[in-house]
């Protein structure tokens, strides 16, 4: 289903995820998030953020183990596990997480 | 029932894994689709080597631009190998030295053996998937 951010239509696809990378705003986490019932806040966003700043660089959505582990390590072993992530995106952290961010699904999420 | 946090140890039998990558990198969907196994085996925390021969080894060569053909470049995802416990990547000396490339010229820190080297290893192996 497209979503509407700025008066502009976004493709997604079938389970939501941005078509196209490239066309990601902020706005896009904010919209995503409201549907889903959730209020974005900073801890959400530094998430977010490492995600976008993950995919830069390697070019592939971290799978959850994947980006506990790196969160751990960037943001402190407080943030960097399970149970912090699922309170922020009780969806499954890398899924949910990775949609906002306008990343594709990781591999190897079941 | 329990808390899908908890859920982090997986249970089940750990089997060595072999991935063999032998075509290039372009032209055909071989070296993709390995790749993406071999995170999944990885999410499946299996022991899970990688093993690059032929025209493979130009899968993790370095300053590749697809600009041109119009695909991604995903060689930067063998860098993120290592942050799913993919370690062990092996490439054939002669394999390399034949293209005129030296471990200097990947992207990944990588381990590079013979070719009789390269047969004991796969030797080693429960499962060996040859792309």
């Amino acid at each position: 289903m497209p979503i509407e951010v700025n008066g502009k239509t976004l493709e997604t696809d079938e389970e939501g995820y941005l078509a196209n990378l490239n066309e990601w705003e902020p706005e896009v986490a904010t919209i995503m998030a409201k549907e889903d019932g959730t209020e974005l806040t900073d801890a959400h966003w530094e998430v977010i953020n490492f995600l976008r700043e993950y995919y830069d660089e390697y070019q592939i959505a971290p799978a959850v183990r994947v980006l506990t582990k790196a969160i751990g390590k960037k943001l402190g072993k407080d943030k960097g596990n399970s149970k912090y992530l699922y309170e922020l995106f009780p969806y499954g952290p890398a899924k949910q997480a990775c949609k906002y961010a306008g990343l594709p699904k990781p591999t190897g999420c079941v | 029932m329990s808390e899908p946090w908890e859920d982090d140890e997986l249970e089940g039998p750990v089997r060595k894994f072999m991935y063999v990558n032998r075509k290039a990198p372009y032209g055909t969907i071989y070296a993709l689709e390995s790749l993406e196994v071999v995170l999944i085996a990885a999410a499946f925390e299996q022991d899970v080597t990688l093993a690059f021969l032929d025209d493979g080894v130009y899968q993790i060569v370095k300053g590749q631009d697809t600009e041109e053909i119009g695909v991604k470049n995903f060689s930067p995802i063998y860098r993120a190998l290592e942050g799913y416990d993919v370690e062990k990547l092996f490439v054939e000396k002669e394999s390399l030295e034949s293209r005129g490339l030296t471990a200097d010229d990947l992207v990944v820190p990588v381990e590079v053996i013979s070719r009789e080297q390269m047969a004991d290893l796969m030797e080693e192996q429960e499962v060996i998937l040859s792309f």
